[in-house]
């Protein structure tokens, strides 16, 4: 049953990011992200994870791709030859020759690592508990106070000075146009 | 308990995006296209962390590592949208090949 939602979930998030690939279509490609992340948030929650899972719906749904498709909003000029015909956001594509030979030899290259990796997992005695699979909530909350507490200011630090920095770039000043 | 789904197809699915991001990012020639890139390989690459972390379930330090790479792909998609709209107010377009001079 676990195998069966792992290949359709990954089918869904494989599939999404190909009809990124192809299409030309910048809204298209948006959307497309979302229904990638969907499928990783999903495969997140296969491996356990289920406080990252909720986290990566709130944070890239809720706000990446709101900012993203804001983005296309705002620098995109419209070509106002009839108000009948949709204002559709295209991209060009280029290098295609050479984009998919790096991508298929990285990704080559990857597989064969992969498949001839042979990971020597330590079996912690945890893992062989019953009581293994609960909610990651607790544990994350007690990591983020204790021993990642550091990294925790800090990335509150590095969000400030982006919201910040953003702002003050994204400010149009008088001086300008 | 074991981990229902074996480490290497969480492995491969992460390669596969990777490798689909880093081709649009190669090929698409629309920054905010490049951008939809490069969300696509940070989530591969999260895949990988969480993937591994389902063998450490007391200290979850793969997972924590995930949270902190969500944090700051999020920080980096605000800052980089703020600069696309500057660059898109200099040069009245996004295409990346046509924004080629640092100074007009």
């Amino acid at each position: 049953m676990a195998e069966i939602a792992f290949y359709g979930f990954s089918a869904l998030a494989i599939g999404a990011a190909l009809t990124i690939l192809f299409t030309r279509n910048v809204m298209y490609a948006a959307l497309c992200l979302f229904i990638a992340l969907l499928g990783v948030a999903a495969l997140y929650v296969l491996a356990g994870a289920d406080f990252l899972a909720i986290t990566q719906l709130l944070i890239y749904v809720g706000g990446v791709l709101v900012l993203l498709i804001f983005g296309v909003m705002l620098t995109h000029r419209a070509e106002r030859e009839s108000s009948q015909k949709a204002n559709i956001v295209l991209t060009t594509h280029l290098n295609r020759f050479w984009g998919a030979l790096i991508a298929l030899s990285i990704f080559g290259l990857l597989f064969w690592l992969i498949s001839h990796a042979n990971f020597l997992i330590i079996q912690s005695p945890e893992l062989s508990e019953s009581s293994a699979r609960h909610s990651t909530l607790k544990q994350v909350g007690v990591n983020l106070m204790t021993s990642h507490v550091w990294a925790f200011e800090v990335a509150g630090i590095l969000l400030l000075v982006a919201l910040v920095g953003a702002a003050y770039l994204a400010f149009q000043r008088e001086n300008e146009k | 308990m074991q981990p229902i789904v074996p480490i290497h197809y969480f492995l491969i699915v992460a390669a596969v995006l990777f490798s689909i991001g880093l081709a649009v990012i190669i090929t698409k020639r629309n920054t905010i296209a490049v951008l939809i890139g490069i969300e696509l390989i940070l989530n591969a690459v999260n895949l990988n962390l969480v993937a591994f972390s389902q063998y450490d379930p007391v200290r979850l330090a793969g997972q924590m590592f995930a949270l902190f790479v969500i944090v700051v792909a999020a920080a980096e998609s605000a800052v980089a949208l703020a600069i696309i709209l500057k660059v898109y107010r200099h040069f009245q377009t996004t295409d990346l090949d046509k924004i080629s001079s640092m100074k007009k």
